[in-house]
């Protein structure tokens, strides 16, 4: 039945894709870290590395580990707090220039990463003669890849958007880690009541669309770090002239957000009619408030509420963009949580 | 007192229009999208009696102080608890208020002109001026026909003649977004009260039915559970009958299901009880209906069958479903032999027999412990422990048809006469002399019959409700005006044809318009070379337009 070899290769694919994805974040991290030596001189810079390191603690802690990762990276070519160096022109080209060819560089690797990504589901259905979305392992690789084809479009349609990867990237490699960890499962056919074509409408646009408003939730994610990074600046806690953030600007972040989302939500809301028309032949209702049934719903009406927070105002913005954080973090519990730890009708999870 | 009277009404009114208001304001709306998402996460995160009683009266047990609280609460009913309900109910009541108000705004939107052009033009987020080498008039109605006509659909234009000579186009479209933000609201409307029109008028029953046997759906009582909606009563309950003739299963080599159906037949309307039947295979994911109901296969298992033969010479046959434990249905129940023969009055109920135990289809046997190898019955066999004693069933509590009360066995009223593991044919003798023989097994499925009178409408909105969104969100409301002035006064450097200026405006999601307003321009002239032309006609990339930045941040 289970074709071992197909079976394999789909293991070796998987691997490729993790290993894309793992170089994509360095190569992020990299252009992260990049941003903050962007106006030195590096040779007047080296001497003060002491100096700096606690300059940014005191900057108040970026929010993400990221951030974090590349102040520390960066450290040893920072100016002292209040040193006046005069941007030295040569060293400013070839920061951008390295910072063009690091970004090109992380978008191909996440490319390629995906490419394996979809062989790896492609040989899976092969091996097992079905479509490949019948246990969680599958069901994370269709989510999370249906987040980096959208993240891939969003690149494809805004270059400048490409410094934003390390918040996009992290979770998805984290989660596609989870998947061949925890998550994985031996090639498997499924049991009959997933056989039917109900099946696939259903769980093919619940995991897509599940991906493309996970992107939303992440480029939310990527605009508070901004209007984190602004406010900072405002502040007077950064110069902007030393540490400069490669992020693109707070409203093109929220942008991305809101098209993603706008993006995501009908198609959500097609794959939970979808399901409940299966449920409607399968379980004997078209609705059983089943767990996983009761948070889908839950997450829907989050992401209602993010499109009506972006209408109503005062809510604009940060609180807009907490919502589809929100949203993503019900998405994302749904998918862990209530197949691994609650069983309802949805417990095909070939976990136990 | 009268003037006391008038002013109390005066305030009561006041206040009701400032609750209304508060209600159906968008504000709330979020805020009641909120507590409906918070108040949902409950009955994914604690058992639910309607899920699973087993499990929630368990946890209700080693919970001792929280468990009887929350139960008290609803949080083990969340959906029909009373605070659930107020939600929706509100949700609804909001957007009652909401949708009302928005659809007589939108006839009388429908009805009006494009608004008049405002004086400076280039003061909107996208502005551009060409020339032409028409005059005001014709070049107006150029742009005009190119509007209504060429690939520009949509918009709805009006020509005004201004005091000082110039001619304005005012056009706007995107009048469906609108359309479809409200088909959406209401059909959320509509879902909400169908499913709970569903939920009062509706039902679900499920039975057991062992191959052979039938039954037919005339009362409540018919089913092993009946689960009524509030309105019924059960009283005019479409009947319907069922004989499963059949039951039929296909496996691979590892015991994986590729299908199972049951040959049923059927009897409805005018034929129910006659002799005749209709024969049907239901099949799983593929529901029988009849009039409304529908009967549904779930799931399968094994009756084991076993012969007694009691002291007395009595030889009677029993048998009972047993649940299936694992993928290869090992199963798990009891035969409970309430009548024994030879006993009467107290000493029967004294002398009760419960034969308990594990049935395998395809019996395996490892370090004594019985389990099954393959779901079919290859080599059936049971691994039994009988109880003599008072099974305890007329003390009024329903007892689970797969396991006897334990409390029974431990306060001494049941006691174990003995185990043994038997194949198929052989038999067991208690200390009594009563011999129990393993005969066999047949099927058994899992049936469930639904009705909901409004699940149709539940699939309407459900579409509408998609159709919608999509219409709402992919349709942008964009706006623009042209202001055509006669070179003589338009602009210093141009002696003949038109000057236009082009503003237009995004009432909602700016992104996209940039290119389209390029186009837009383009319709009206060529660009002008002035050195006030101020705006960027064709923007190939997206600029973030003024007004966007300024609601964002
Ligand atoms: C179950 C309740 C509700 C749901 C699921 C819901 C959902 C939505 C969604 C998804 C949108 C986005 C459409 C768009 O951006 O064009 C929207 C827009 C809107 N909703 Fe609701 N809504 C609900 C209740 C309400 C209520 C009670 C009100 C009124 C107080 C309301 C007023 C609006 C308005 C005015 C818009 C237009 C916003 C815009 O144009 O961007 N909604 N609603």
């Amino acid at each position: 039945m289970i074709d071992p070899t197909l079976s394999h290769l789909s293991d070796l694919a998987f691997e490729g894709a993790m290993a894309g994805y793992l170089v994509a974040l360095v190569c992020h991290a990299l252009l992260m870290a990049s941003s903050h030596v962007r106006k030195q001189a590096p040779a007047a810079a080296a001497v003060s590395a002491a100096v700096s390191v606690p300059a940014f603690v005191a900057a108040g802690g970026a929010p993400m580990t990221a951030d974090t990762l590349s102040d520390r990276g960066s450290a040893a070519d920072s100016a002292p707090v209040g040193a006046a160096v005069p941007p030295a022109p040569g060293a400013e080209q070839r920061h951008t220039r390295f910072a063009e060819q690091i970004g090109r560089a992380a978008v191909i690797v996440t490319a390629i990463g995906f490419a394996c990504h979809v062989l790896a589901l492609v040989l899976r259905g092969f091996a097992a003669h079905r479509p490949p979305w019948g246990n969680m392992y599958e069901f994370t690789l269709m989510i999370t890849g249906a987040a980096v084809a959208t993240w891939l479009v969003v690149l494809w349609r805004n270059r400048f958007a490409r410094p934003m990867g390390i918040y996009v990237m992290t979770p998805i490699t984290v989660l596609v880690f989870l998947a061949g960890t925890v998550l994985y499962t031996r090639s498997a056919p499924v049991v009959p009541i997933l056989n039917t074509y109900w099946l696939n409408v259903h769980v093919v646009a619940i995991s897509l669309s599940s991906g493309v408003l996970m992107l939303s939730g992440l480029a939310s994610a990527a605009y508070l770090g901004r209007l984190r990074y602004d406010a900072r600046v405002a502040a007077g806690a950064i110069d902007p002239a030393r540490s400069a953030t490669r992020l693109p600007e707070a409203a093109k972040l929220d942008r991305i957000a809101y098209r993603a989302a706008i993006a995501g939500f009908p198609f959500y809301t097609f794959a939970i009619i979808a399901g409940a028309l299966w449920a409607e032949v399968a379980w004997g209702s078209y609705w059983s408030w089943d767990p996983k049934e009761v948070v889908a719903l839950a997450s829907w009406v989050v992401y209602a509420g993010y499109l009506h927070a972006r209408a109503t105002a005062g809510w604009r913005g940060k609180p807009a963009a907490w919502i589809s954080i929100v949203g993503l973090a019900t998405i994302i519990f749904n998918l862990f949580f209530v197949n691994m730890v609650i069983s309802g009708m949805h417990s095909y999870a070939g976990l136990n | 007192m009268t003037a006391t009277a008038t002013s109390v009404i005066r305030q009561v009114v006041w206040l009701g229009r400032a609750l209304w208001r508060q209600l159906t304001s968008m504000r709330t709306a979020l805020i009641l999208l909120f507590l409906l998402a918070i108040a949902s996460l409950p009955s994914a995160l604690l058992p639910q009696w309607y899920l699973n009683q087993t499990k929630t009266a368990t946890y209700i047990k080693d919970h001792p102080w929280l468990g009887p609280i929350l139960d008290r609460l609803g949080f083990f009913d969340v959906i029909a608890s009373p605070w659930y309900s107020a939600i929706y109910l509100l949700l609804a009541i909001s957007l009652v208020g909401c949708v009302t108000p928005r659809t007589i705004e939108l006839v009388k939107q429908w009805r009006a002109k494009p608004g008049r052009a405002p004086r400076n033009l280039s003061r909107l987020p996208h502005h551009a001026v060409v020339t032409t080498p028409d005059d005001p008039a014709e070049c107006a109605e150029r742009i005009r026909n190119a509007l209504r006509h060429k690939g520009f659909g949509g918009w709805r234009t009006v020509v005004r003649a201004e005091d000082d000579g110039a001619v304005t186009v005012s056009a706007e479209r995107g009048y469906l977004r609108e359309v479809g933000n409200l088909v959406f609201h209401v059909s959320v409307l509509g879902l909400l009260l169908t499913m709970a029109i569903g939920s009062l008028f509706g039902y679900t029953g499920s039975i057991l039915v062992t191959e052979g046997d039938g039954f037919c759906s005339s009362a409540p009582v018919a089913y092993d559970n009946f689960a009524p909606g509030r309105m019924v009563d059960g009283t005019d309950m479409a009947p319907f009958c069922i004989q499963v003739q059949k039951f039929e299963a296909a496996y691979d080599a590892n015991g994986m299901a590729k299908f199972y159906r049951a040959q049923l037949g059927v009897q409805s309307g005018a034929a129910v009880r006659s002799d005749r039947y209709t024969e049907h295979m239901l099949n799983i994911n593929d529901p029988l209906r009849i009039a409304g109901q529908r009967l549904y296969l779930l799931g399968h298992g094994y009756v084991p069958e076993f012969t007694v033969r009691f002291p007395n010479g009595d030889v009677r046959t029993y048998s009972a479903p047993f649940d299936p434990q694992d993928a290869m249905f090992t199963s798990q129940g009891v035969v409970k032999i309430t009548d024994p023969p030879g006993y009467s009055g107290d000493a029967a109920r004294k002398n009760q027999l419960a034969i308990v135990g594990i049935f395998a289809p395809s019996g395996l046997v490892t370090d004594g412990i019985l389990t099954s190898a393959y779901p079919e019955m290859l080599a059936p066999a049971v691994a039994i422990q009988v109880y003599r004693g008072d099974l305890g069933l007329d003390q009024g509590q329903p007892q689970s048809i797969f396991a006897i009360d334990t409390r029974q066995v431990d306060k001494g009223l049941l006691v174990s006469q003995g185990r043994k593991n038997l194949n198929l044919g052989q038999s067991m003798t208690l200390p009594d002399g009563t011999v129990i023989t393993f005969t066999g097994a047949k099927n058994y499925v899992s049936l469930q019959t639904s009705y909901d009178p409004v699940q149709g409408f539940a699939l309407l909105f459900g579409i509408l409700l998609v159709g919608g969104i999509l219409t709402s969100l992919t349709i942008k409301r964009r706006r623009v005006w042209y202001r055509i002035t006669s070179a003589a006064d338009g602009g210093p450097r141009l002696s003949t044809g038109s000057r236009v200026d082009i503003g237009g405006l995004a009432r909602t999601d700016e992104a996209g318009y940039g290119a389209e307003f390029g186009s837009l321009v383009s319709l009206a002239g060529t660009p002008a070379m002035t050195p006030e032309s101020a705006g960027e006609p064709a923007p190939l990339t997206e600029e973030v337009p003024r007004s966007e930045k300024e609601r964002v941040t």
